[in-house]
C-alpha cells in the first residue's frame, strides 16, 4: 500500500536520511523505533510532504505522491498525525475534525468518530487549545481519520503522554486498522506500545533503517539496545 | 447655547464620527483578513478602495448618459459592481505578484507600495487629477430629522447599514462557512493546515482577493460621504492600518471597536478643537494605549 524507496532528505548541506526503503501492506502497523535525533520525524515529514525529497520516490497505492504538495497527497489517501499533535488551537474540536473533511462529500463528522472517541463528543464545543495532551493527542487522531486516508501516519503519538492514556491509544489504533483495514505507520520510542500496536517493526539510525523485525520474531532485548543511549 | 443645542451638535458629531467608522472599518477588516491569514501588510489596500469609489462613478455617468430613467436604481447594483470589480483585480495581483513574496514579508510591503503608486497613476490618466463625484439617487440625499434641530444624514444612515451588512456577513462567513474553516485552519498552522487536505494556496489567493472586495464596497460608501480623487484611498491606508494594529491583529471584533474608538475620538474632538490637534489627541491616545497593551484591544483567549 504505501511503498517508500530510496528516500534521501537534507536540511540545505547537511543531509538527514540516507536512502530509506520501505514497504507497507494493507491492513498493517508498522513500527519505526528510534532515539531522538535519528530522523524519524525527518522520515514522516518527508512522507506527508512538509519536507521535499532530495530524492527517492513515495507511493499510495500505486500512485507517486512525492511530488506532491500535502494537500494533494491527502487526497490520494495519505494522513499525517505530527508530533506535538499540531491541533488548530483557536478552533473547536469539532472545527478541528472538519478541516479533515476537505475532500469528503458530507462535511459533517461521521459519527463512529465521535464513538472512537468519545471524549471529544463532549468536548466538541470547546477550543482546540483548551484540551489536555491525550485528548489533543485523541482529536489529532480523528482530524487525520476523516479525511479517509490508505496510510495513517502517527509521529511519535505517545510523546508526554501519561501511561494509561498510552494504554488507550493503542487500543484506538488496533480497534481503527480491525474497522478500515488500512496501513498504520507510527514512530516510536516506547517498546511496549510499539509492541502492542505493530506486525512489523524497524529501527533507524543516523537516517538509515538498521533493523527488521516481524512482531513474533523481535528480539526485545536488541531493540532496547538501539533505542538506549 | 442652550444645553438642547450641544446635545443635538454632540449627536450629530457622533453620527459623523460613525460615518468616518464605517469606511475605516471596511477598510480594516479588508487588511485585517489578508494580514490575518498571510501577514502581508497591503499598501495598495487603499487603491482597491478607490477602484470601488471610480466603479460608482462609471457607473453613475453610464447611466445617466443612456439610462437617465434608471437613476434611481443603478446604486446597489454599483455597490456589487465595486466588490466584484475589486475582487477581480485582488485575485489578478494576489496571482500575478503577491503570492510570489509571501516569505518575504518586507518584499511585499514595498511591491504593494509601489503597486499603490502605479494604480494612483492609472487613476490619474484614466479619469484626470480632478476630483470627481457620482450622480447619486435621490432617495441618498436629505436628512432624517427626528426633532427640532437634529439632523441626521440619509448618506450616512446608508453607509452605516452597508457596513453592519457587510461585517455581518464577513463574520458569518468566517464562522461558518468552509472558506472561513479553511481561513482559520490557515491562520492557526499553514503547514499542518494544508497536511490535513486544506488547499492553503487557493484560501490564500480567495482571502486576499475578498480583502480587496471589502475596500472597493468601502470605496461604494466613500462615495456617498466625499469626492473621489487618484489618491482617495492612501488618505485612509495610515488610518486603516492604525484600526488594525490596536484592534489586535486578528481579531475581527477588535477591528470592530478599534474603529469605533478612532473614528468617535477623532470626530468629536475635531468638534472642539482644529482638525490637526484632533488627529494629535487621537494619535496620543493610541500609542498610550498600545503601550500599556501592546497585543491590541482583544486578544483572544486560549493555551499556546
Amino acid at each position: 500500500m504505501l511503498n517508500v524507496k530510496d528516500v534521501f532528505v537534507a536540511y540545505g548541506q547537511s543531509q538527514a536520511l540516507h536512502g530509506i526503503s520501505f514497504e507497507a501492506n494493507r491492513n498493517e502497523t508498522v513500527a519505526i523505533m528510534g532515539r531522538n535525533g535519528m530522523g524519524k520525524t525527518t522520515l514522516f515529514k518527508s512522507l506527508i510532504g512538509v519536507l521535499p525529497l532530495k530524492s527517492g520516490s513515495i507511493e499510495v497505492a500505486g500512485n507517486a505522491v512525492h511530488k506532491d504538495e500535502s494537500y494533494k497527497r491527502v487526497a490520494k489517501g495519505i494522513a499525517y498525525v505530527p508530533q506535538g499533535r499540531m491541533i488548530f488551537p483557536t478552533l473547536t474540536v469539532e472545527e478541528n475534525i472538519q478541516t479533515g473533511l476537505e475532500n469528503a462529500k458530507v462535511k459533517k463528522v461521521p459519527e463512529e468518530i465521535y464513538a472512537l472517541f468519545p471524549v471529544l463528543w463532549d468536548m466538541r464545543r470547546r477550543k482546540g487549545g483548551n484540551l489536555s495532551g491525550g485528548q489533543q493527542q485523541q482529536l489529532a487522531i480523528a482530524r487525520a481519520l476523516v479525511t479517509d486516508p490508505k496510510v495513517l501516519l502517527l509521529d511519535e503519538p505517545t510523546e508526554g503522554i501519561q501511561p494509561s492514556i498510552i494504554k488507550d491509544i493503542a487500543k484506538a489504533l488496533n480497534e481503527i486498522r480491525k474497522l478500515r483495514e488500512i496501513t498504520i505507520v507510527v514512530s516510536e520510542q516506547v517498546l511496549s506500545f510499539a509492541m502492542d500496536v505493530a506486525d512489523r517493526l524497524f529501527v533507524i539510525e543516523g537516517g538509515r533503517l538498521v533493523h527488521e523485525s516481524t512482531r513474533a520474531e523481535t528480539d526485545t532485548a536488541r531493540i532496547k539496545q538501539f533505542l538506549s543511549v | 447655547m442652550s444645553f438642547d443645542e450641544i446635545y443635538n451638535i454632540a449627536l450629530m458629531q457622533g453620527f459623523a464620527g460613525l460615518s468616518l467608522f464605517s469606511v475605516l472599518l471596511l477598510m480594516g477588516l479588508g487588511l485585517a483578513i489578508i494580514f490575518g491569514q498571510m501577514g502581508v501588510i497591503n499598501m495598495a489596500h487603499g487603491e482597491f478602495m478607490t477602484i470601488g469609489a471610480y466603479t460608482i462613478f462609471m457607473f453613475s455617468s453610464l447611466t445617466e448618459t443612456y439610462a437617465p430613467g434608471l437613476m434611481q436604481a443603478y446604486f446597489p447594483v454599483a455597490i456589487l459592481a465595486a466588490f466584484v470589480i475589486a475582487f477581480g483585480f485582488g485575485w489578478l495581483t494576489e496571482w500575478a505578484l503577491i503570492r510570489h513574496l509571501y516569505k518575504r514579508p518586507l518584499d511585499t510591503l514595498l511591491a504593494t507600495w509601489g503597486l499603490s503608486l502605479g494604480m494612483q497613476q492609472v487613476f490619474r490618466s484614466t479619469f484626470g487629477p480632478k476630483e470627481v463625484s457620482p450622480t447619486l439617487p435621490d432617495w441618498l440625499m436629505g436628512s432624517w430629522s427626528p426633532s427640532e434641530g437634529l439632523d441626521i444624514p440619509i448618506n450616512g444612515l446608508f453607509v452605516l447599514a452597508l457596513t453592519l451588512l457587510v461585517t455581518g456577513g464577513v463574520l458569518l462567513a468566517l464562522y461558518k462557512s468552509r472558506w472561513g474553516l479553511r481561513v482559520r485552519a490557515t491562520v492557526a498552522n499553514r503547514a499542518m493546515a494544508n497536511a490535513t487536505g486544506i488547499n492553503t494556496k487557493r484560501t490564500d489567493r480567495l482571502t486576499y482577493a475578498i480583502g480587496c472586495g471589502i475596500a472597493g464596497v468601502a470605496g461604494a460608501a466613500f462615495t456617498t460621504i466625499g469626492s473621489t480623487g487618484p489618491t482617495s484611498g492612501s488618505l485612509y491606508i495610515v488610518d486603516a492600518f492604525l484600526v488594525v494594529t490596536f484592534g489586535g491583529a486578528g481579531s475581527l471584533l477588535g477591528t470592530v471597536a478599534s474603529a469605533f474608538g478612532i473614528a468617535q475620538t477623532q470626530s468629536i474632538s475635531e468638534f472642539f478643537m482644529t482638525g490637526s490637534m484632533a488627529k494629535v489627541l487621537t494619535l496620543l491616545l493610541i500609542v498610550t494605549i498600545l503601550m500599556i497593551r501592546p497585543q491590541g484591544l482583544f486578544a483572544s483567549k486560549i493555551r499556546r
